[in-house]
């Protein structure tokens, strides 16, 4: 019999309560290697939800397993193998890209021969290898984020999770950091990554969630949203494609709408 | 109605923003605290008449002669180097944070109206921040010897409108010298040791002359009476018109004002010049390349603490505010090396100082590496078990005080190997007592927030005043009676476990 492997997240009625429910009862389940987008209007419960999954909150109910390991349970383990981005980059300043790549090295407890030849290819693929050496104070949004982004690969994990990451960055940047994502999951990572530009969603990501009020509203390819929505959703949200086949905004429009409207 | 655009509006304008800041400042952020501040001050204004009741009220009916003259120059003068050390800090702030730079750049009014207004404010807001200080010390002269006195009030005003001239001067000074990219960082250290110098000066002085940390007696020595000026001398003016004398008085606020409207003059057409100039710099990319980087760290603990020196060694902020404490570190350096040539009891006096120093740094460097965490987030998520990363942070600091106080500690095992062990331990305790604080009250906060820290809870920065004094006066006890320390002791303990009970985190 083949062991069945085990999936990357897989998250069971996931519950954290702020002064209401930011996440209610959420199930979520994210194969190894795959490129998972969630979407979901603002105050949805998407940053949230990241941020247990990251280890950064502790939720009031519900399970996380990473890779298999159970995150509550065991979050040194879970953290060794997650990688976590946020649309602001985690950066220091006063230190230079390659001086950063390395305290994450340190921390993560990477081999330090191993760290160093990651980090070169890192900050090559990136286009910051001229400026391994200054200090980041001075750099764009781009370059930080894209610093941001090194230190998350520079110890190789297994599931990356990504909260807006190209929130202000440029074209050139958004492009670069989309390139080494996909390169990424084409190598096997997993990522799980949150975005308000739904085209990149559309593009990128091999399944899509929907998440509203906290809860998971809907998933699947485009095709399988679009079908979940039905085909009057491009009319019953206003959308003005001639083709006759909803865009994923009318599709997202659409599956958000519906809770509201069942609540 | 005020017409737009007039150097009134612009003073409007800006004395509405620096009051809101201030309350802001005050109240960190909360305007329900607004009431008990208010109620703070009030309490702080009559303990500091009772203190200026004792401490100059005797003086209030002191002749005016050169002894007195001596005396109420020297006050004046420590007293303007404290100004223009923060009238340097303000306006290299005003010169580098660009908030509303682009705003009144780009509008059609008459921008060096503004500036003009924005450097007057520096001179109101550097005699208005003496005066709570000065203020009861002023009010006890008057009462009890006079309305003479009254004429220190003036001087107030003119030396803090002297001080802002001289910082405009010394700063822009500055600009043309080393450029922009630097003056931020040498303008800090350059109004750090302003501050602390003439103190440090005269205690130096008192040491090498007569082995006593005490400046008084310099002042009355007479070496310096006899090379003070004459009694009719200019250099005595501000003294006689602290004592009333309207004549000096009139001289000396109107020679300040001059100084300001030359600097007013001469800077407020250049400030936005200058102050793009700053937020050019602040983008310009990094001049000098690093070397490269060899990756060396095998372990959490290592880079974490590696990280941690990195950036304390390379926050200008931090230099400036860490350069001052460690100034007044030289005095007590100095008495150790008399110590070593005469031997004696001079050593008594090092221990607090020392133990002082030490809790003091800590505190500040302890917010820096625990609350000051740039990358709260991704250090969260690093695969450590909960606590290893405090624990790491606080290696970095407690490292760092050994390494300052350690050489200390062993030169005065030569000449007390007893003081040497009280101190050690003081300065352990101290440091360990303001690091907890640190930790107790610890929020997130970007470390460019430094200066605001005190601000964030009240609580926190007067207990880890308190300890640091506590601890000080149990080690200077300890040196000389263990028994009798057991008091001061236990009090600081108290003051520790109030604090520990009034943090946020008592049950974390």
């Amino acid at each position: 019999m083949i062991p069945v492997p085990s999936p990357a997240l897989e998250v069971r009625n996931l519950v954290k309560r702020f002064d209401r429910p930011a996440v209610d009862g959420l199930d979520l389940v994210v194969r190894s290697g795959e490129f998972y987008a969630l979407l979901g209007p603002n105050g949805a419960g998407k940053t949230t939800t990241l941020r247990m999954i990251a280890g950064l909150l502790r939720p009031d109910a519900g399970s996380i397993r990473v890779t298999g390991i159970d995150a509550l349970a065991d979050p040194v383990a879970a953290k060794r193998v997650v990688a976590w981005i946020s649309d602001e980059p985690m950066i220091y300043d006063k230190l230079t890209p390659e001086e950063y790549l390395e305290f994450i090295a340190g921390l993560w407890s990477v081999e330090p021969e191993l760290a160093q030849a990651r980090a070169q290819e890192l900050l090559e693929w990136l286009g910051l290898a001229a400026h391994a050496r200054e200090r980041c104070e001075t750099f764009s949004k781009g370059m930080r984020q894209k610093v941001a982004l090194a230190g998350a690969l520079v110890h190789d994990p297994r599931l990356i999770i990504l909260d807006e990451p190209l929130t202000g960055l440029d074209a050139g940047s958004a492009r670069q950091v989309k390139s080494v994502l996909r390169e990424r999951a084409r190598a096997g990572g997993t990522i799980i990554m949150t975005t308000h530009i739904l085209e990149v969603a559309e593009r990128m990501a091999d399944r899509i969630g929907v998440i509203a009020h906290g809860r998971l509203v809907a998933e699947g390819t485009l095709d399988e949203l679009r079908q979940q929505v039905g085909n009057g959703a491009n009319a019953a949200i206003g959308g003005d494609d001639a083709s006759g086949e909803a865009s994923l905004e009318d599709t997202f429009l659409a599956l958000v709408a519906q809770p509201a409207q069942a609540a | 109605m005020i017409q737009a655009g007039t150097a009134v509006w612009f003073a409007r304008h800006e004395s509405r923003l620096a009051w809101r800041d201030w309350l802001s400042m005050m109240t960190a952020g909360r305007r329900a605290r607004a009431r008990g501040v208010a109620i703070g001050f009030v309490a702080f204004i009559i303990f500091m008449h009772v203190v200026a009741y004792f401490v100059v009220g005797p003086s209030a009916t002191a002749a005016p002669d050169k002894h007195t003259m001596i005396t109420i120059t020297a006050t004046l003068l420590l007293a303007w180097l404290l100004m223009i050390s923060q009238a340097m800090e303000s306006m290299t702030r005003a010169f580098y944070a660009r908030a509303d730079l682009d705003l009144i750049l780009a509008s059609p009014t008459a921008a060096h109206k503004l500036f003009a207004i924005r450097i007057s404010t520096v001179a109101l807001t550097v005699a208005a921040m003496a005066l709570p200080l000065a203020g009861p010390f002023i009010d006890m002269l008057i009462w009890r010897g006079g309305i003479r006195w009254l004429g220190a009030y003036g001087i107030i005003v003119a030396m803090g409108t002297a001080a802002a001239a001289l910082a405009v001067a010394l700063t822009v000074a500055l600009f043309r010298a080393i450029g922009p990219k630097r003056t931020r960082l040498v303008a800090q250290v350059v109004a750090a040791v302003i501050g602390a110098a003439f103190v440090i000066g005269l205690q130096v002085a008192a040491i090498l002359s007569y082995g006593t940390l005490s400046q008084a007696s310099v002042l009355r020595s007479d070496g310096l009476f006899a090379l003070a000026p004459d009694a009719g001398s200019v250099f005595w003016w501000p003294a006689h018109a602290v004592l009333g004398e309207i004549g000096p008085l009139a001289g000396v606020l109107i020679f300040s004002f001059v100084l300001l409207a030359i600097a007013v003059a001469l800077v407020a057409p250049r400030f936005g010049e200058y102050a793009v100039a700053a937020a050019g710099a602040e983008n310009a990319p990094t001049s000098r390349a690093q070397r490269r980087t060899i990756f060396r760290i095998t372990s959490p603990r290592r880079a974490l603490r590696r990280k941690e020196w990195i950036l304390l060694r390379r926050d200008p902020w931090l230099v400036s505010q860490t350069l001052m404490q460690m100034l007044y570190l030289v005095p007590p350096a100095i008495l150790l090396w008399r110590s070593f040539q005469a031997g004696g009891g001079a050593v008594n006096l090092l221990v607090p100082v020392l133990v002082m120093a030490a809790g003091q740094l800590s505190g500040g460097l302890a917010w820096l590496t625990i609350s000051g965490e740039d990358a709260p987030d991704l250090v969260a998520t690093a695969p450590v078990p909960a606590g290893f990363i405090l624990r790491a942070k606080i290696e970095a600091v407690l490292g760092i005080i050994a390494v300052i106080f350690a050489p200390l500690v062993a030169a005065l095992a030569i000449v007390s190997p007893w003081h040497a062990l009280v101190t050690g331990l003081g300065v352990v305790i101290a440091a360990a007592s303001a690091t907890a604080i640190q930790l107790w009250f610890r929020t997130q906060a970007k470390r460019s927030q430094f200066r605001r820290r005190q601000v964030s809870s009240r609580v926190a920065t007067f207990a880890e005043a308190f300890s640091s004094i506590g601890w000080a006066a149990t080690a200077a006890v300890a040196a000389v009676s263990l028994w009798l320390a057991i008091a001061p002791a236990v009090f600081t303990l108290a003051l520790l476990g109030g604090a520990r009970y009034l943090s946020p985190r008592k049950h974390a």
